[in-house]
């Protein structure tokens, strides 16, 4: 009997760069003042944020996420024939069919990737990662694309305040490639399914996203701290290594919520791009940790510790090391 | 009993959402009287479950408008 043969893959996977885009238009809170029953005050004491991006017509899933996907490529300082994988976490398709991650590889110049769609909701790109540094270490690849982008504006009725103040577009990206020193630690994943109601888009809504925030909010800052231990615990590190928190931006109030359950030292940097970014669900992370990268915040060998979490509902989270 | 249930609450309150403790009485309603959000009352419910071991689910929090509807509900449900 022949035996099958597998590939030799790397000792460990990092992430090799970081690319964003954000939408041009920026929607503040008295923008959104005008069209629905809200106020500037009411919106950032409920949810943190001052502003969003709406992306215009013509900033379609497809384009921001090649922008994104781009400027990670860049950073990564690999040629585009050197990816031999793509995927593009979304949860906001105008229609399903097709998925959108072989047309963004097609448009970057990466040939023939294995390339898909991956919808876990704001748990999109930490889903993703897991992809990307398991196809990595396996030989299955040898650098991954990883690409978040949302246009939520889409799929969020635009007068609901319980939603409208809080979604918003972008795309994010990193480049995954092999390393010695592994740099993104396992991930801690899993999912709550029995409240699959909480996030979701039905037809009754018109087809837009409804969410029961309450539960949610319990959900997150109580369910899911033990997810960030278990993460940290499992990479073997602890709160006193993390110099950058970048949960999923969600909602500010969970964000400091989980920030003081975990005991961080001092120096850690809690990512808070939600207050001029909005909720950008699976491009949330990238995005965050992209912005504090770019203002100097966070630099390179960096120990960051993320969490994605929502629609499902699902979680996961990892240990990074920054490039 | 309901004179601890009342003063452990008031400490809960105090620490999610600043409110002075002998403004915590009875017949004060959260939203209205303590502007106490509905995030701020998800907070509050874990913390009672963390303090009392009574579990306020949802559906439950929301009836429960006053200071006095959750001591009665805690006395109720406590073990």
């Amino acid at each position: 009997m022949t035996a099958i043969q597998l590939k030799t893959g790397a000792p460990g996977a990092r992430i090799l760069g970081f690319g964003d885009y954000r939408p041009r238009r920026r929607v503040t809170n008295d923008e959104l003042s005008q069209v629905m029953d809200t106020n500037d005050e009411w919106i950032q004491s409920r949810v943190g944020i001052a502003e969003r991006r709406w992306a215009s017509d013509d900033e379609t899933l497809v384009e921001m996420a090649t922008a994104a996907g781009g400027k990670a490529l860049a950073a990564s300082g690999l040629a585009p024939d050197e990816v031999d994988m793509v995927v593009l976490a979304t949860a906001s398709l105008e229609y399903p069919i097709p998925g959108i991650g072989p047309q963004v590889a097609h448009r970057l110049g990466i040939p023939r990737p294995g390339a898909f769609d991956l919808n876990a909701g704001c748990a999109g790109f930490c889903y993703s990662l897991e992809m990307a540094s398991n196809a990595v270490r396996a030989g299955t690849a040898r650098n991954v694309l990883v690409v978040g982008a949302e246009r939520l504006s889409d799929v969020t009725d635009q007068t609901d305040r319980a939603t409208a103040v809080i979604f918003a577009d972008g795309a994010g990206a990193v480049v995954v490639g092999a390393s010695d020193e592994p740099g993104i630690g396992p991930v801690a994943w899993g999912s709550d399914g029995d409240q699959y109601s909480a996030i979701e888009m039905v037809a009754g809504n018109g087809g837009k996203m409804i969410m029961a925030g309450q539960a949610v909010y319990r959900w997150a800052t109580t369910k899911l701290t033990a997810a960030l231990e278990e993460a940290m615990a499992a990479a073997g590190v602890g709160p006193e290594d993390i110099d950058v928190f970048a949960p999923h931006q969600a909602n500010l109030r969970i964000i400091e919520s989980m920030h003081k359950r975990l005991g961080f030292p001092e120096r850690t940097v809690v990512a808070r791009d939600i207050v001029t970014t909005g909720n950008t669900s699976a491009a949330s992370i990238p995005l965050a940790l992209s912005a504090l990268l770019e203002s100097g915040q966070a630099k390179s060998g960096d120990l960051a510790l993320v969490l994605g979490y929502g629609a499902g509902l699902t979680f996961a989270g990892q240990v990074l090391r920054l490039p | 009993m309901s004179e601890d249930i009342q003063a452990g609450l008031a400490e809960i309150l105090e620490e999610v959402a600043g409110v002075a403790p002998a403004d915590a009485t009875p017949e004060k309603s959260f939203t209205e009287d303590l502007d106490v959000d509905s995030l701020s009352m998800v907070e509050i419910a874990t913390e009672v479950e963390n303090k009392f071991g009574v579990a306020i689910p949802d559906d439950e929090l929301a009836n429960i408008k006053t200071v006095g509807d959750a001591i009665t509900y805690i006395t109720n449900n406590r073990g």
